[in-house]
């Protein structure tokens, strides 16, 4: 779907309390076009519910339901029980949390809500830590980078959040960008269209919090894309089907761009550069991305994921 | 015994944060005339302040604009420019 044809509709209000360049408000800005006004959101403490403003005014043309950091998806299967009691299943039940409310403290509750085949959607936008509350390290930061609570550079692996939540044998799931709008858009339909629970991981390039200029969101999340650090991929039926430049790069049509070019553009890995370069963990993270890309290839080749 | 359900709900509103265009260094400026209506600015801007019209040309909510500069780094044909704010014409 060409920009043209996304819907005029905005269902953010502007004024919200993101950041200038918030990933996460361009990202949320399209999932409500794809989405519309019959929709009820979950969210848990993060930089959303920020952007929503305080009390007595939100940001928001849905209804929220504002709820603690771990609750999201507790929360979420209960609206979803009550909208079916009251028959009004078509109304499309969402979370929308960050990587610190998914990966670490909402987990929990979102692998019961998954396990239990709650219909609904959960959207986490990964901006790899906990941003608002000043930028601490979580389960999705990557190797290497700064946060102020790794400030060498984070020491350990982030966890592959998309593999549990296919160990669930949900039906659909999905990665996006904020710098490719009309597929995410794709995917929140395709998500919309299918009972059951579907999980969306959007990577969230957060200028605040990975150190460089708020103009450049959208440009770093399509390096992220280009680089391999990234993958855009959807998972159904028990499949994975690479999309936009990662298909290629699964493909070998393409090669990866050195992934150096991603991480010199970001403060938060700026001690790998400065004052020598650090060779040794730069060659770890470019090794390791290559050997993600191996493991998808033979992940497609067998029909495994 | 009757029970009550009491919840804080607050209502939709723009400017949940006050007028954010107050948070800018730098205001995007646009020549319509390099516009060729693509519409890239419109879907990129975070906070919904680039207006899109019935017939696709743009304009700028400054009100709410918050200066992030990503319209004009989206926009292809260099129709919008970052201008110092309160620096002189
Ligand atoms: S400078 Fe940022 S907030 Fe202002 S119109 Fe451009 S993209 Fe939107
Ligand atoms: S991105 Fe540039 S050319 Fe495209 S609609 Fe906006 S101002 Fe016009």
């Amino acid at each position: 779907m060409a920009v043209k044809n996304l819907p005029r509709e905005e269902l953010v209000r502007p004024g919200s309390g993101g950041c200038p360049g918030c990933p996460s408000s361009l990202a949320l800005r399209v999932t409500l076009k794809a989405l519309g006004k019959n929709t009820v959101f979950a969210i848990p403490a993060c930089c959303a519910v920020v952007c929503l403003g305080a009390y007595p005014k939100t940001a928001f043309d849905v209804p929220v339901v504002s709820i603690a950091f771990e609750a999201s998806a507790a929360a979420a299967s209960g609206l979803a029980a009550g909208l079916k009691r009251l028959g009004k299943q078509d109304t499309n039940v969402v979370v929308w949390a960050g990587d610190g409310g998914t990966y670490d403290i909402g987990l929990q509750a979102l692998s019961g809500a998954v396990e239990r085949e709650t219909d609904f959607i959960y959207i986490c936008y990964n901006n790899e830590m906990y941003s608002n509350t000043g930028i601490q390290r979580s389960g999705a930061t990557p190797y290497g980078a700064w946060t102020t609570t790794t400030w060498t550079g984070k020491t350990e692996q982030k966890k592959d959040m998309p593999a549990i939540l296919r160990a669930h044998g949900l039906p659909y799931m999905a990665t996006a960008v904020p710098g490719y709008p009309e597929d995410l858009f794709r995917k929140v339909r395709k998500a919309m269209s299918i009972r059951g629970s579907k999980y969306i991981e959007i990577l969230a390039p957060c200028p605040p919090g990975w150190r460089f200029p708020m103009d450049k969101t959208v440009e770093m999340s399509k390096l992220a894309v280009d680089t391999g650090a990234w993958a855009l991929y959807e998972y159904e039926n028990g499949q994975l089907n690479f999309n936009l430049k990662s298909k290629s790069i699964l493909e070998k049509k393409t090669e990866p761009k050195p992934i150096e070019e991603y991480l010199k553009l970001q403060g938060r890995f700026a001690h790998l550069f400065k004052p020598d370069r650090n060779e040794q963990v730069l060659d770890e993270i470019q090794q390791r991305s290559l050997a993600d890309w191996e493991r998808f290839r033979k992940q497609v080749e067998c029909g495994v994921a | 015994m009757k029970m009550q359900v009491k919840a804080v709900i607050s209502r939709p509103a723009d400017g949940v944060m006050g007028k954010t265009g107050a948070w800018r260094d730098f205001r995007p400026e646009l020549d319509s005339s390099k516009c060729i209506k693509c519409l890239l600015c419109w879907i990129f801007c975070p906070d919904g302040c680039i207006k899109r019209a019935d017939d696709d040309s743009v304009s700028i909510d400054y009100v709410y604009c918050k200066g992030c500069g990503i319209c004009a780094n989206e926009c292809p044909k260099q129709a919008i420019t970052m201008k110092r704010e309160g620096m002189g014409e």
